[in-house]
C-alpha cells in the first residue's frame, strides 16, 4: 500500500506537470491577447496605450521567458497575478471557491441521495408501475436543457409567484448577518440547485436502477433468495453494495469536475462561482487566471481519482491496489 | 464601441418568460405615486444592474462602459452635459476660452473633497492631465494633444497651455471623459497597477464600499457631498447579472430597479415598457451618439473599386436594418457624423438609397457581370460578437447582397479575434462594428479616417485601411481650429469626401435604452446620463425606501 502510494503520487506530480505546461502552450495558440480584448473593451486605443497594456501583462516579454517564469510559479506552487483584475489569482479563486462548493456539493448531494433512492426503487420495482413513472420522468430531467429547466423555475417560483429570488447569491440590500444571513443564502440556494440536482439526479437513477438490475440477476442472489431471505434486506445488503461501484466512478468524475463549476446555471442564476470565471477568463484571453483555474482542477481530478480508488478497495474487499 | 459581451449572454428563452410572466403585475395598477408629491425624499437602496462586470473602477484608464456606468457615481466630472450636450458646471464651476483660443481656464468648486477627506485641488488635475490622460487613456491622447503646459495659480484655477486651439476638449470634461484621480494617492506608484483602481476614491456623491468579483458591487451615500442635501439614495447596489432573461426577470420582479445600455433584448424592451412599474427610456446616450457601420476592406480587388462599394450601399436598405433587424431601436444612418451632432451632421446631398437595380447596373458597370451561377463574386462578412443584433445585421447584409449577385458567408468569432482580423491581419472583406461618436466628432469620428494606425492592430481606428491624403489633412485641421464655424465646414467637407468614396458604409444610428422603477425620480436625464451618477435620483416610494428584500415586491 505505501509503495502505491509513493508511486502514485510520483505519477500525480508528473501528470499534473505535465497538464500545466500543455496548457500553457494550448492556449496562446488562441488568436489575440489581452490587452486587445481590453482595448477592444475599452471602445478606444492607441498605440501607446496597446504598448502600455502589453507591458503590464508581461506580454512584451520573450515567450521562453514568460514559460520559464510559470514554470517557477508552477513549481513553487504560486498561482501567479491576474493583471486584469488586478489580483492575484489564487485569490480570485478562493473568493469563488465557497460559492462553487455550496451550489456543487447541495446539488450532487441532492442528485446521489435521491436519485439513488429512485433507482433503488425503479429497480425493486422493475418493470411495474412506480418503474415506469420514475425512469420516465429521469429521462425527461436528462433531456430537458440544463438553462430551459432554469428559467422555467425561475419564471414560476420567482416571478409568478414570488417565493424565491430571481437570483444572485444573497440580498446585498438587506444587510444581514449570521443566522438570517445563512437563511438569505440557502433561499438563493434553492433553485440553482434544484436545477443542476435534477439534471445529476436524472443520471444516478438511471445509473442506479440499471446497475442493481444487473446484480439482482447474479447467481448470489438467486441463492440469497432461495435461503429465504427478505426482498428487503437483499435489495440493501447484497444488490445495493454491489451496486455502489459504478455509481462511485461517476462521482468521481462530478467530483473532478467540481471547481469548473456549472457555466449555464451560473449565468441564469448570476451565482458568483468558478464556472463564470473561467468562462471569462478564456474569453478575456486573461491566460494567468485561466491556467491558474485549469492547475487547480487538475489537481483535484487526480486527487479526487486517487480517492476513487481508495474507495473501491472499501466497497469490494476483492480489489487491491498493487 | 465599448463592452463585450453586453448582448453577450443568450437572452435564454424570453418569448416563454414574456407568455407566462405578463400577468405578474396585474395588480400593481396602484404602484404610481400622486404626482402632486415632487419634493425628493431622502433614503432608500437603490439596486441597479451591471453587466458585463467592470474590469478595473477607474474610467481614468479605462474607458470601458461598464467602468464609466459605475465610476459615474463615484467621480464627479469637472462638467456635466446637458441634453443637448452643452457644458453644465459640476466640479468645474466656470471656464473660459482666451480669444485666441489658445488657453482653456477652469475655475473649480471649492471645498470639495475627496472620500478619504483631502481636498480636492487644481493640483489633481494638472496631475492627472499630465500623467494619466496624456500618457494613458486612450482616448484622450489625441483629445489633449495640444496641451504644452497647464498651470495652477491657485488651488481652484487651472489653466490649460495650448500649441493650437483645440475645441474638442470642452467636449470630453465629464467624469467619464476626463476623470480627476486623487494625485496624493496615484502620485510615484505604478498608475495601472494602482490598488485604488479597484478601490476608487473619488469627489462623488457616492463612496465606494465593497466589491465582490462576480457578484455584486456596493456604494454608500457621500454625507460629505459638495452639493448639500444630496445624493437622496443612502445606497447603490449594482448586481452582475449574466444571463439576459434573467436580468428581465429581476427587473420586472423589481429585484432591480435600474439597468442601462439596452440590458434586456431588444424584443423584450417593448414588453417591459408596458409594465406599470417599470419605463424604458433612450435619453441620456447623446453623448455617446453611435453608430453601426461596415467597413469595406479597400485592399480587396474587388472592393478597391469606389464603384463597387457604391454599389453595395444601394443593395442595403437601412430602413428595414432599424425596423426589423434592430426592432426600432436604431434610426437610418446617412452620414458617419451620426444626426444627434446636429451642428456637424451633413450629408452634402450625397446618399445611396434603396436602389437593386441601380446597384447591379453599377456592378456591370464596374464590369462585374453576373456569372453563368448569378454570381458576381463571393465576400466574407465579419461582425463584432455583440451578440444577436449585430448577427442579424449581418445575415441581413448577406441576404441583401445576394439579391444582386453578390455571395457572401457570414463567419463569428470572439472579440479578440474579430479585432486581431479586422485592425491587425486585415484579413476581411466587409466587418461590421460600431462606433461612439461622442459629442465632437473629433473625438469618435476622425478615428474611423485617419490613415495613421491602419494595419497596426489598433482596436476601433481605420478598420477599411482607407488612404487619402485629403482626408487625413482635414482631420488635422479639425483639431487646430478654433473658429467653431470653420471648423463645423471642415467636418462637412470630410463627410462629402468619405461618403463619395465610401470606405465605410454608415448603417444605423443606434438607440441604446434604459430600464428603470416607475417610482424612482430624478430630473431629465443629462446627455450623458449612462456615465452620470444617481445624484439627482430618489424614490417617491416609501416602502421601496426600506431596502428590504420581503417590501421588494411592492415598489
Amino acid at each position: 500500500m505505501a509503495r502505491y502510494l509513493r508511486r502514485t503520487i510520483a505519477q500525480i506530480a508528473f501528470v499534473i506537470i505535465g497538464i500545466a505546461i500543455i496548457n500553457f502552450f494550448l492556449l496562446r495558440l488562441a488568436p489575440g491577447d489581452a490587452a486587445q480584448v481590453m482595448a477592444g473593451e475599452a471602445g478606444s486605443a492607441t498605440p501607446e496605450y496597446m504598448a502600455a497594456l502589453r507591458k503590464q501583462f508581461g506580454l512584451d516579454q520573450p515567450l521562453y521567458v514568460q514559460f520559464f517564469s510559470y514554470l517557477k510559479n508552477v513549481l513553487t506552487l504560486n498561482l501567479g497575478y491576474s493583471f486584469r483584475q488586478g489580483m492575484p489569482v489564487s485569490d480570485l479563486i478562493l473568493q469563488r471557491l465557497p460559492a462553487t462548493l455550496l451550489l456543487m456539493g447541495t446539488s450532487i448531494a441532492f442528485a446521489v441521495s435521491i436519485g439513488g433512492m429512485l433507482g433503488l426503487l425503479a429497480a425493486r420495482q422493475a418493470g411495474k408501475l412506480a418503474d415506469t413513472l420514475i425512469s420516465a420522468l429521469a429521462l425527461l430531467f436528462y433531456a430537458t436543457p440544463v438553462f430551459w429547466i432554469g428559467v422555467m423555475l425561475v419564471v414560476v417560483f420567482s416571478v409568478l409567484l414570488d417565493w424565491l429570488p430571481v437570483g444572485g447569491m444573497a440580498s446585498v440590500e438587506a444587510g444581514l448577518t449570521g443566522l438570517a444571513y445563512a437563511a438569505d443564502v440557502g433561499r438563493h440556494l434553492i433553485l440553482p440547485a434544484t436545477t443542476l440536482g435534477l439534471f445529476y439526479l436524472a443520471i444516478y437513477t438511471r445509473l442506479m436502477r440499471a446497475s442493481m438490475l444487473e446484480v439482482y440477476g447474479q447467481d448470489f442472489v438467486r441463492t440469497a433468495r432461495a435461503k429465504g431471505v427478505r426482498p428487503r434486506r437483499i435489495a440493501v445488503r447484497h444488490v445495493l453494495r454491489n451496486a455502489l461501484l459504478p455509481i462511485v466512478t461517476t462521482l468521481g468524475v462530478q467530483l473532478g469536475s467540481i471547481l469548473g463549476g456549472a457555466i449555464l446555471v451560473e449565468t441564469v442564476f448570476a451565482w458568483p462561482g468558478l464556472g463564470r470565471l473561467a468562462f471569462e477568463a478564456l474569453f478575456q484571453r486573461d491566460l494567468n487566471l485561466l491556467l491558474g483555474i485549469l492547475f487547480c482542477s487538475s489537481v483535484v481530478v487526480v486527487l479526487v481519482n486517487l480517492a476513487v480508488d481508495l474507495a473501491y478497495t472499501a466497497l469490494d474487499p476483492r480489489i487491491e491496489l498493487s | 464601441m465599448g463592452f463585450r459581451g453586453r448582448w453577450g449572454t443568450r437572452a435564454v428563452l424570453a418569448l416563454t418568460m414574456s407568455a407566462l410572466a405578463g400577468s405578474a403585475w396585474a395588480e400593481q395598477a396602484g404602484g404610481a405615486s400622486p404626482a402632486a408629491q415632487q419634493e425628493p425624499r431622502r433614503g432608500g437602496t437603490l439596486t441597479a444592474i451591471i453587466q458585463p462586470e467592470p474590469v478595473i473602477l477607474t474610467a481614468a484608464i479605462n474607458t470601458a462602459a461598464p467602468t464609466g456606468v459605475v465610476t459615474g457615481s463615484i467621480f464627479d466630472g469637472l462638467v456635466d452635459y446637458d441634453a443637448n450636450l452643452n457644458p453644465v458646471p459640476a466640479l468645474a464651476e466656470s471656464w473660459e476660452t482666451s480669444a485666441d483660443g489658445k488657453t482653456l481656464t477652469l475655475h473649480l468648486r471649492k471645498g470639495v473633497k475627496w472620500h478619504d477627506g483631502k481636498p480636492f485641488t487644481s493640483a489633481d488635475v494638472k496631475w492627472t492631465l499630465e500623467q494619466v490622460w496624456k500618457k494613458i487613456h486612450p482616448r484622450n491622447q489625441a483629445t489633449f494633444a495640444k496641451v504644452t503646459s497647464v498651470d495652477t495659480p491657485d488651488d481652484t484655477t487651472v489653466v490649460l497651455n495650448l500649441s493650437e486651439p483645440s475645441v474638442a476638449i470642452l467636449s470630453s470634461l465629464n467624469s467619464n471623459g476626463a476623470q480627476v484621480l486623487p494625485k496624493h494617492l496615484y502620485e510615484g506608484t505604478d498608475i495601472l497597477n494602482n490598488p485604488h483602481n479597484n478601490k476608487p476614491v473619488g469627489t462623488g456623491p457616492f463612496v465606494f464600499k465593497e466589491w465582490s468579483r462576480g457578484n455584486y458591487i456596493v456604494l454608500e451615500r457621500n454625507p460629505d457631498y459638495w452639493a448639500k442635501g444630496k445624493p437622496y439614495l443612502d445606497r447603490i447596489v449594482y448586481r452582475v447579472i449574466p444571463d439576459a432573461a434573467a436580468r428581465s426577470a429581476a427587473l420586472e420582479k423589481g429585484e432591480v430597479q435600474y439597468a442601462v445600455l439596452s440590458p434586456v433584448p431588444l424584443k423584450d424592451a417593448e414588453r417591459l415598457a408596458k409594465l406599470p412599474n417599470l419605463r424604458v427610456t433612450t435619453q441620456g446616450y447623446e453623448w455617446l451618439s453611435p453608430w453601426l457601420f461596415a467597413d469595406f476592406n479597400v485592399e480587396r480587388p474587388q472592393l478597391k473599386d469606389p464603384k463597387v462599394r457604391q454599389a453595395l450601399a444601394q443593395a442595403i436598405d437601412r430602413n428595414t436594418i432599424s425596423k426589423v433587424v434592430w426592432f426600432g431601436f436604431a434610426k437610418p444612418a446617412d452620414s458617419p457624423i451620426p444626426s444627434t451632432l446636429t451642428a456637424f451632421h451633413d450629408t452634402s446631398g450625397i446618399t445611396y438609397p434603396f436602389d437593386p437595380k441601380k446597384a447591379e447596373a453599377l456592378l456591370d458597370e464596374a464590369g462585374y457581370k453576373r456569372g453563368a451561377d448569378g454570381v458576381r463574386f463571393t465576400l466574407d462578412i465579419d461582425y463584432i460578437p455583440y451578440g444577436d443584433d449585430f448577427k442579424r445585421t449581418a445575415e441581413y447584409l448577406k441576404q441583401a447582397l445576394k439579391r444582386i449577385g453578390v455571395d457572401a458567408n457570414v463567419r463569428s468569432q470572439d472579440t479578440a479575434a474579430y479585432t486581431k482580423r479586422i485592425y491587425g491581419d486585415r484579413d476581411f472583406d466587409i466587418a461590421i462594428t460600431w462606433f461612439a461618436a461622442f459629442s465632437d466628432p473629433q473625438v469618435g469620428v476622425n478615428r474611423a479616417y485617419g490613415s495613421g494606425p491602419i494595419g497596426k492592430n489598433i482596436p476601433w481606428t481605420n478598420g477599411s485601411g482607407y488612404r487619402n491624403p485629403q482626408v487625413d489633412a482635414l482631420i488635422a485641421a479639425t483639431q487646430g481650429e478654433a473658429d467653431p464655424k470653420k471648423r463645423i465646414q471642415l467636418f462637412k467637407d470630410l463627410q462629402k469626401v468619405v461618403l463619395t468614396d465610401l470606405p465605410t458604409l454608415p448603417l444605423v444610428e443606434l438607440k441604446f435604452f434604459t430600464v428603470e422603477a416607475a417610482n424612482l425620480k430624478h430630473p431629465q436625464p443629462t446627455g450623458d446620463q449612462v456615465y452620470g451618477s444617481f445624484r439627482d435620483f430618489w424614490f417617491d416610494d416609501a416602502k421601496a425606501a426600506d431596502a428590504k428584500p420581503a417590501d421588494t415586491k411592492s415598489n
